[in-house]
C-alpha cells in the first residue's frame, strides 16, 4: 500500500528516466531499447530478440548504457519484430535475432545506424530513421494506444510515470460519482465494442439503479475475426483498463469488476494478472483506495471461444458459468445483469480513453473527431494491403486516408476492391464510397458498421460472393441456436450463397436472399443474429453484377470460386517444357514435348498446381 | 453421451488427485464451472467423462449441466488431441489470403479432415479463427509454434520438421 506521496514520488523519480520516450530531453545518456512484445511481433520471436539482447548486455558490461524493455505493440505488425532506440527514436524493423550482435556493436557501443534494419517508406521511398517519418504514422493520434509501444507493461511504475491512476486519484478527492457520469457523457464517447452507444448514459443508466450490489464488467471477448485492437491494449497498457474501471465503479456504486477476456490471448491475460498484482499491492486496487473509503476489486474471467458471448447478455451468463446465450431485453444490463444485479460493460478500447477523459477534460476529448463520433478509433488493418497493423485515427478520417496514406495501398499492384469493417456483423464498402468518413453514422448509412475495429481490405482477386459465404459460415458455426432465425435462417443463406459459388445458383436467388435477410434482422434474438445478414445485403448491394454472373453465366469474375473456374494453356506462351504435366495429381494434362501442352477439363480437378509451377506463366485462369 | 470406451484406466490418480484439489479451490467461488473445465483441460488435455462426472460431483451440478457447458465452448474438447495439435487460422485476414489453401494442403498430406486426428495420434488439424497475428497473414501454428505468410508449398517442408 502506497500514499498519495509515494506514489508521487515514484511518478517523478521514473519519469526522469522514461521521458526521453515522449520526446522531452534528458541528461541521460543511457539507451533505452525498447521491443514489441505483441502477439505478432511475438510470434516472429521478439522473446528471442529480448534475450540476445539481455545476454550481449551483461557479456559486453553494457549494463550502464542500455536497457531493454518490452513494451505493447507499435502497430506496424507487417515490419515487425520492431525495435525503438532511445533517445535518438531511430526505428528498426523485421529485426532477426541474429542482428542483435551488430546492433549492440554499432548502435549502442559505437553510436552509429545500422542503416539496414531502417524502414523504407512505401510512397517516398527514403529510409525513415523515426517513426514520425512513415507515412504510416502521419495521420494517426494514439489516444487509448498512447502507452502501447512506451511503457513496459509489466511495470507499473512506468504507468505511473506518465500520469497513471491520477485519473483515479482525481475523480476519488475531487469529484462526486455524478460529475464523473457527467464528464464522460460531456465528452461524447460511444462504445468501442461496434454498437456505438454513448457510454455516459450506461453509466448513468446503472447510477440510478438502487441495489445492494453493483457490477462494471470489461467486454475483452474479442471474437471478430481480423480484430486484434483489445488484445493490444491489454496487452501494451494493461493499467488504464483497470483504473477506467475503478472510475466506472465509482461512478455508478460499484466494488467489484470483472474482465471477461478470450483465452485465445495467453499474454494478454498474463499481463492483466501481473498489474491487478501490482495495482494491489500499491493500494490502487483493494479497499480504503487513496485514502478513501472507496472499494474495488477486479477478477478475470477467461472465454471458451464463443464468439455470441461478446454480446452483454451472453457474457454475462458466461460468467456465471453457464452456456453462453443471450436472453431477451428488457430487462437491460442496467437494471438486472450479472448475477441478477444492475451491471455496465464496457469495451476494452472505450475504458482505456477514460482516464484521459477524466484528466484532460471532455472538452479536449471532444475536439477530437467529428460532432457526433468524438475521439479516435483504433482499427486492425489487415488483408490485402501493404502495411498491415494496428492504427489509431481521429474519427471523420476517410478510408482513403486508412488504405492508401496510412495503409500504403494494395500490394502487387492489384486494385482496391472493397474493405470489410464490422467483422460478422457489417459489411463491405466498394471503392465508390473510400472518401465516406469514418464515423458511426456513415458508416452505418453506407449499410456497414463501424464494429469493434477490424477493417480488412480486399483486392480484384478476392469474390464477394464468396466473402459472404465465408461470413455466413462462421455466423452458423458460432450461432447458439437458442433463436430459429439465426439457427434455421442463417444456415438457409449459406446453403443459397453455397449452390451460387458452385454454379449451381437460379434465377430469384438474390431475392430469396433479401427476403431471409430482412427477416432475420427483423426477428432474430440478439446482436448477432440481427446483424448476421449484413456482409450478404452489403455485397448484394455493391456487387450485385458479381452475384449475376455467378448465377446467370456460371462464371466467378475474380476467378475465386473453384467450381467455377477453368485453367487453360495460353499456346502462345506455353513452350512445351512439361512441367505442369509432370506436376498435375490427376494427369490431367497431355502433350508433346516442345509444343503446347492440353488440359483436358472433364479431369481436372482444379488445384491450380499447374498454373504455380509453370515457370512462363502460360496456365490462365478463367 | 456416445458410447467411448472406459477411460478410467487411462487416467493417472495424481492428476484425478490434482482435479480434486481444483473443485475444492473454487468451490465456494460464484460461476466456478468454466474456470474449472478450464483448468481441467489444461491437465488431462481433454474432457473425459469420467472428468466431467468428478466436476459435476463437486460442484453440485448435474452432468447434463457439466456436458452442456463443454460442449457449448469450442476451446473444450471431449476427445484428446495429438501429439502435434496444428491451427490454421481461418480469420478474415488469413481467409482472404489464402489460407482456406493451406488448410486443404495440410488435409491432403495428413489424410485427415479438419477436427480429427491421424491414427497414430501424432497430428491433429484445428481450424481456429483469428489468433490475433493479422499481420503474419496466412498463419499456422503448431502447438506454440507460429508460422507466418504461409502458402501451401511451405506445408511439407514444416510438417517435415516434425516428423
Amino acid at each position: 500500500m502506497k500514499t498519495i506521496k509515494e506514489l508521487d514520488e515514484i511518478r517523478k523519480s521514473v519519469y526522469e528516466k522514461v521521458k526521453t520516450r515522449v520526446g522531452v530531453e534528458s541528461k541521460t545518456e543511457k539507451k533505452s531499447i525498447l521491443v514489441c512484445g505483441g502477439t505478432g511481433c511475438t510470434s516472429s520471436k521478439s522473446p528471442k530478440i529480448v534475450e540476445e539482447l539481455e545476454k550481449g548486455i551483461r557479456e559486453r558490461h553494457l549494463e550502464d548504457k542500455a536497457e531493454v524493455i518490452k513494451t505493447g505493440c507499435f502497430g506496424l505488425c507487417a515490419k515487425g519484430p520492431i525495435m525503438i532506440i532511445y533517445p535518438r527514436e531511430t526505428f528498426y524493423t523485421m529485426v532477426k535475432p541474429e542482428d542483435v550482435e551488430e546492433i549492440l556493436t554499432e548502435d549502442i557501443e559505437k553510436g552509429n545506424v545500422v542503416e539496414r534494419l531502417l524502414a523504407k517508406d512505401i510512397e517516398t521511398e527514403t529510409l525513415a530513421h523515426t517513426l514520425h517519418e512513415l507515412g504510416f504514422y502521419k495521420k494517426q493520434h494514439r489516444l487509448a494506444l498512447r502507452n502501447c509501444g512506451r511503457i513496459n507493461p509489466e511495470n507499473i511504475d512506468e504507468y505511473l510515470a506518465f500520469d497513471g491512476y491520477k485519473a483515479l486519484e482525481k475523480v476519488l478527492l475531487e469529484m462526486t460519482p455524478s460529475e464523473v457520469i457527467d464528464t464522460v457523457l460531456k465528452s461524447g464517447i460511444r462504445g468501442r465494442g461496434g454498437a456505438g452507444f454513448p457510454t455516459g448514459r450506461k453509466w448513468a443508466f446503472a447510477a440510478n439503479v438502487e441495489a445492494d450490489q453493483k457490477y462494471v464488467c470489461c467486454n475483452a471477448d474479442e471474437g471478430d475475426p481480423g480484430a486484434f485492437m483489445d488484445r493490444s491494449v491489454l496487452e501494451g497498457d494493461p493499467h488504464s483498463v483497470l483504473e477506467a474501471m475503478a472510475i466506472a465503479g465509482y461512478a455508478i456504486g460499484s466494488n467489484q469488476g470483472y474482465i471477461y477476456v478470450r483465452a485465445e490471448y495467453p499474454i494478454a491475460v498474463n499481463r492483466l494478472k501481473i498489474a491487478i498484482a501490482q495495482a494491489k499491492e500499491y493500494g490502487v486496487l483493494g479497499s480504503n483506495i487513496f485514502g478513501t473509503d472507496f472499494e474495488f476489486n477486479i477478477d478475470i474471467r477467461l472465454g471458451a471461444g464463443a464468439f455470441v458471448c461478446g454480446e452483454e447478455t451472453a457474457l454475462m451468463t458466461s460468467i456465471e458459468g453457464k452456456r453462453g446465450e443471450p436472453r431477451t431485453r428488457p430487462p437491460f444490463p442496467a437494471v438486472k445483469g450479472l448475477f441478477g444485479k444492475p451491471t455496465i460493460l464496457n469495451n476494452v478500447e472505450t475504458l482505456a480513453n477514460i482516464p484521459e477523459i477524466i484528466l484532460k477534460g471532455a472538452e479536449w476529448f471532444s475536439s477530437i473527431g467529428t460532432e457526433k463520433s468524438t475521439g479516435t478509433k483504433v482499427f486492425a488493418v489487415g488483408g490485402k494491403i501493404n502495411n498491415t497493423g494496428l492504427v489509431e485515427v481521429p474519427m471523420g478520417i476517410t478510408l482513403r486516408e486508412i488504405v492508401y496514406d496510412i495503409g500504403g495501398g494494395i500490394p502487387n499492384g492489384k486494385a482496391f476492391k472493397a474493405a470489410q469493417t464490422g467483422g460478422p456483423s457489417g459489411g463491405c464498402i466498394p471503392a465508390s464510397h473510400l472518401d465516406t468518413p469514418i464515423d458511426y453514422d456513415s458508416l452505418m448509412q453506407i449499410g456497414s458498421m463501424m464494429g469493434s475495429g477490424g477493417l480488412i481490405v480486399m483486392d480484384e482477386d478476392n469474390c464477394m460472393v464468396d466473402i459472404a459465404k465465408f461470413f455466413l459460415e462462421f455466423t452458423i458455426s458460432e450461432s447458439c441456436g437458442k433463436c430459429p432465425p439465426c439457427r434455421i435462417g442463417t444456415k438457409k443463406m449459406y446453403d443459397i450463397l453455397d449452390r451460387i459459388t458452385k454454379g449451381l445458383g437460379e434465377e430469384g436467388d438474390i431475392e430469396k436472399l433479401e427476403e431471409l435477410a430482412q427477416n432475420i434482422k427483423k426477428s432474430a434474438l440478439c446482436g448477432l443474429g440481427q446483424t448476421a445478414p449484413n456482409p450478404v445485403l452489403s455485397t448484394i448491394k455493391y456487387f450485385r453484377e458479381e452475384y449475376e454472373a455467378h448465377i446467370k453465366e456460371k462464371r466467378c469474375p475474380a476467378g475465386a470460386c473453384k467450381n467455377l473456374v477453368q485453367y487453360k494453356i495460353n499456346e502462345e506462351k506455353c513452350k512445351g517444357c512439361s512441367m505442369c504435366a509432370r506436376n498435375c495429381p490427376v494427369s490431367a494434362i497431355s502433350g508433346e514435348v516442345k509444343s503446347p501442352f492440353k488440359i483436358d477439363p472433364q479431369k481436372c480437378i482444379k488445384c491450380g498446381l499447374c498454373m504455380q509451377k509453370c515457370p512462363f506463366k502460360a496456365i490462365e485462369k478463367k | 453421451m456416445a458410447e467411448k470406451k472406459c477411460c478410467c484406466c487411462e487416467l493417472n490418480s495424481e492428476k484425478l488427485k490434482r482435479l480434486d484439489q481444483i473443485i475444492e479451490e473454487h468451490k465456494t467461488m460464484e460461476g466456478a464451472l468454466i474456470p474449472v473445465l478450464h483448468e481441467a483441460q489444461e491437465l488431462f488435455g481433454y474432457l473425459p467423462e469420467q472428468v466431467q462426472q468428478k466436476i459435476a460431483t463437486g460442484l453440485g451440478c448435474s452432468l447434463a449441466e457439466v456436458f452442456g457447458v463443454a460442449t457449448f465452448y469450442s476451446r473444450f474438447t471431449l476427445e484428446p488431441k495429438g501429439k502435434y495439435n496444428i491451427q490454421v487460422c481461418l480469420g478474415t485476414a488469413c481467409y482472404v489470403k489464402g489460407a482456406d489453401k493451406v488448410l486443404e494442403k495440410l488435409e491432403q498430406l495428413l489424410g485427415i479432415k479438419a477436427g480429427q486426428t491421424t491414427e497414430d495420434g501424432k497430428f491433429s488439424i484445428q481450424d481456429t479463427r483469428c489468433v490475433g497475428a493479422c499481420g503474419l497473414a496466412p498463419v499456422m501454428v503448431i502447438n506454440d509454434e507460429v508460422y507466418g505468410k504461409m502458402t501451401p508449398d511451405m506445408v511439407e517442408g514444416i510438417l517435415a520438421k516434425y516428423n
